[in-house]
C-alpha cells in the first residue's frame, strides 16, 4: 500500500497543487465570459491587464535571472533584449530575426563576461 | 506565415492549425523552455511521465517551472498552490479576451471548454493574431488544432531535456532560459495593434521590476491591474479627445 502510495504520490501532488490552482483562473474567464463580445470594454480592459503582467514576467526574467542565466551578467541580457528587439524592428518586423539578433548578442556576451 | 480564410471541414481548418503552430516562431520558444523544463525535473528526480502529465494539465511554463522547483525544494504544499495559482492570474483575462473570438450565437459551452483549457501565452498571442481574419466557424477547430501543436511540441521536448539533463554547458543552458524572455517580448510588441497594448506591455516591463525589487506583496497581480488600467485610461483619454 504504502509503495502503491509512494508512486502515485507526485500525481496527486500534481493534480492538487499544479493543475486545480492554476485551471482555476481559465474556468473563471470561461464562466465571467458569457454575454461579452470582442470588442466589449472589460475585453480591451483584461487584454491589457494580461499584457502587463506577462510584460512584468518578461522584464523579471531578464532583470532577476535564476539558475544558468544568471551566471550571464546582467548588463549582457539587458543589452541582448535591447538588441533583440532592435533587430525584430530592423529586419523587416520578423520576430526570428529578432530573436537570432539578441541570442548572438547575448551568447557573445557571455563568453566573453561571464563569471 | 498568410493562413487561407476558409476551409472545407472542421478537420482542413484543425490542420491548417496545427501546421501554423508547427511553423511558427514559438516552437522554438517551446522548444528550448521545455528542453530547460525538462532537465529541471530530471534534476528534481521527479518521472519523465509526471513532466508529460504536468505539461497536459497544467499547460503554462511558468506554473511548471514554479511547481517544479518548489517540489524539489520540499517547500509546503499550499505555499506550492498559493504560488501557482498567483502565477496564473494572467490566464483569467487572456480567457476573456479569446472566448468572445471564438463564440457567437448558440455556441455551445462545451466547444469552449478545449480552448479554455489550451489557453496560454503562445496560443493567445497567434489566435488574437490570426482568428480575426478567419470566419466563425473554423475559428473553434483552428484554435484547437494550434494548440495540439503547440502542446505536441512542449510534451516531445520536455522528453528530449529530460533525457539531455545531464549534458547541457551552463553558457548554452543560460542561452536556453533567455528564449523565453526575448521571444515573449518581441512577440508581444508585435501584437500589440492598438495603443493600449503598447502602453500596457512598457508599464508592465517597468512596474514588474520595480514592484518586485521594492519587495511588494503579490507584485505580478499589481503589476497587472495597475499598469493594465492605466493604459485602459489612456485609451478612453485618447478616445474622449478624438
Amino acid at each position: 500500500m504504502n509503495a502503491v502510495l509512494n508512486e502515485l504520490w507526485p500525481y496527486l501532488v500534481l493534480l492538487l497543487v499544479g493543475f486545480l490552482p492554476n485551471e482555476f483562473w481559465r474556468v473563471l474567464g470561461l464562466v465571467l465570459v458569457r454575454g461579452l463580445n470582442e470588442d466589449s470594454e472589460i475585453v480591451i480592459w483584461s487584454r491589457a491587464v494580461a499584457t502587463a503582467i506577462l510584460a512584468g514576467v518578461i522584464a523579471k526574467l531578464i532583470l532577476h535571472s535564476t539558475g544558468a542565466l544568471a551566471a550571464i551578467p546582467l548588463p549582457v541580457r539587458v543589452a541582448a533584449a535591447f538588441c533583440g528587439f532592435l533587430g525584430y524592428l530592423l529586419v523587416r518586423r520578423s520576430v526570428f530575426a529578432g530573436v537570432a539578433v539578441g541570442e548572438g548578442v547575448l551568447l557573445a556576451g557571455g563568453l566573453i563576461f561571464a563569471h | 506565415m498568410p493562413v487561407p480564410s476558409t476551409f472545407n471541414s472542421s478537420a482542413e481548418a484543425f490542420f491548417a492549425g496545427l501546421k501554423s503552430a508547427v511553423t511558427s516562431v514559438f516552437v522554438l520558444v517551446l522548444t528550448g523552455t521545455y528542453i530547460g523544463i525538462g532537465a529541471l525535473t530530471h534534476d528534481f528526480g521527479l518521472p519523465s511521465w509526471w513532466l508529460a502529465l504536468s505539461t497536459m494539465l497544467v499547460w503554462a511554463a511558468p506554473a511548471q517551472v514554479i511547481l517544479i522547483s518548489a517540489l524539489g525544494a520540499g517547500a509546503a504544499l499550499f505555499e506550492i498552490a498559493l504560488a501557482v495559482t498567483l502565477s496564473a492570474i494572467r490566464l483569467f483575462p487572456m480567457v476573456v479576451a479569446l472566448l468572445p473570438l471564438l463564440r457567437k450565437k448558440g455556441t455551445r459551452l462545451r466547444d469552449l471548454l478545449l480552448p479554455t483549457h489550451f489557453t496560454s501565452v503562445s496560443m493567445w498571442v497567434e489566435s488574437l493574431r490570426i482568428l480575426p481574419a478567419l470566419s466563425h466557424e473554423w475559428r473553434t477547430p483552428f484554435c484547437n488544432g494550434l494548440s495540439v501543436g503547440y502542446m505536441g511540441t512542449a510534451v516531445t521536448f520536455g522528453f528530449v531535456g529530460y533525457y539531455l539533463a545531464a549534458g547541457l554547458p551552463p553558457l548554452l543552458a543560460g542561452t536556453l532560459l533567455f528564449l523565453t524572455p526575448l521571444s515573449f517580448l518581441i512577440s508581444t510588441a508585435r501584437n500589440a495593434h492598438m495603443l493600449v497594448d503598447r502602453v500596457a506591455l512598457v508599464l508592465g516591463l517597468v512596474l514588474g521590476p520595480v514592484l518586485t525589487t521594492m519587495h511588494v506583496d503579490l507584485d505580478l497581480m499589481w503589476t497587472g491591474v495597475v499598469g493594465g488600467t492605466l493604459a485602459y485610461v489612456a485609451h478612453r483619454l485618447r478616445g474622449a479627445a478624438t
